[in-house]
């Protein structure tokens, strides 16, 4: 991704990669990319209630340049596929997708000409999320699913080698964090 | 700080008075109580009747209570349900009557969770349970399986295949006397009582509409 991958493997970068991935999942800001009816319950994940505040997350961004994390909140239509992966590329990296609602994530109930059968067709999706809308709480759920998925990525060629069979196991968030 | 009003507006100039009222606001909000919900350290409960994931059920004795009629697939908008019926024969019996389902499967990146295929159940083997936390990486295992969806066997019931239990043809299966065990039995959920935020492993998975 940068200049780690020119730095030797060893015991500093085992912690460094800790770190780096702690400070990425801890303020991962979402761009704005809402579609359809999904966006409405992405908005009330930001609001009072919900308040994304509480995982650093709270501030959408209208650019992409100050985004990592683009949340397709709705069904993606043909004409906005070309948008989307436009949206995308103008991302810095690391960057992360999330594929919010069923119409995001296959296409959902319309299977037709219309639709982009999930948003994975046209950029590579980190999380998918079910739901027609899901509730915020699935959406919370799937971004602390996300984090999880941050926290144990490699830092590095070497450290992707290393790791490359190993899974993530996504556990669900009250279980995880059940007290 | 005084401002001239806008020229045609009835909007009166700021004052002193006016300053204090709207900061007065914002600082006693301070001390209300907090409006957030604690999600993944608190479980709010969802309704009772919410629409999340689908739950197989079994009768008292374990047999399955599909009977594969694909009746939730033709409901499904969504085309989201796959079912497949096998034949009951008397050495390997899944569920009273002739036919069972022998592969079942919900995509849940198709499902819209409306409920039109609980609606279309003829024996009230699919319902729903309370369920939400779904999110996955990846596209292949959110095609729920029979296995997944089966409810969990509950004290008394006995994995199928197995003879019936609970009399000679189908039909005892859907009179009152065969479902008195599961009455007699404890409640399947106390996950909701409304507006109690419950903490720890709250989500049950169980026939909350059976």
């Amino acid at each position: 991704m940068g200049l780690e991958e020119k730095l030797p493997d060893g015991v500093l970068l085992a912690s460094v990669e800790k770190l780096v991935n702690w400070t990425r999942k801890s303020s991962l800001w979402p761009a704005t990319f809402g579609l359809a009816c999904c966006a409405i319950e992405m908005m009330t994940f930001g609001a009072p209630r919900y308040d994304s505040a509480r995982f650093g997350m709270e501030v959408f961004r209208p650019s992409p340049r100050q985004a990592d994390l683009m949340i397709v909140a709705g069904r993606v239509s043909q004409k906005m596929a070309p948008v989307l992966r436009q949206i995308y590329d103008q991302m810095p990296e690391p960057k992360w997708v999330l594929a919010m609602g069923v119409c995001a994530s296959s296409g959902g109930m319309f299977n037709n000409y219309a639709i982009v059968q999930g948003v994975d067709h046209v950029v590579p999706v980190d999380m998918y999320l079910p739901g027609c809308p899901p509730r915020p709480e699935m959406l919370i759920d799937a971004v602390l699913k996300l984090h999880h998925k941050i926290m144990n990525e490699p830092l590095g060629p070497k450290r992707a080698e290393r790791l490359a069979d190993q899974k993530v196991e996504l556990v669900p968030s009250s279980q995880r964090f059940a007290r | 700080m005084s401002r001239p009003s806008r020229p045609g507006s009835n909007e009166p100039a700021p004052t002193p008075v006016g300053f204090a009222k709207g900061f007065g606001l914002t600082f006693t909000t301070m001390f209300k109580k907090v409006f957030t919900e604690q999600y993944p350290f608190d479980i709010y409960p969802t309704a009772p009747r919410y629409h999340g994931r689908h739950v197989l059920n079994r009768h008292p004795d374990g047999l399955e209570k599909c009977v594969g009629c694909e009746l939730c697939a033709w409901a499904c908008p969504a085309d989201a349900i796959y079912v497949e019926g096998g034949d009951n024969t008397d050495t390997e019996r899944y569920s009273p009557g002739e036919r069972y389902g022998a592969v079942y499967q919900i995509n849940y990146l198709r499902c819209i969770f409306c409920g039109l295929c609980i609606e279309a159940c003829p024996t009230r083997s699919l319902t729903m349970s309370n369920e939400y936390e779904l999110a996955l990486d990846n596209r292949q295992e959110l095609i729920y399986t029979k296995e997944q969806l089966m409810a969990p066997l509950l004290p008394g019931m006995e994995a199928p295949p197995h003879p019936m239990r609970l009399g000679d043809s189908e039909k005892d299966y859907y009179t009152v006397d065969s479902q008195a065990p599961l009455q007699k039995g404890e409640p399947q959920s106390s996950a909701n009582e409304a507006g109690r935020p419950i903490t720890g492993r709250a989500i049950e998975v169980g026939r909350h509409h059976g």
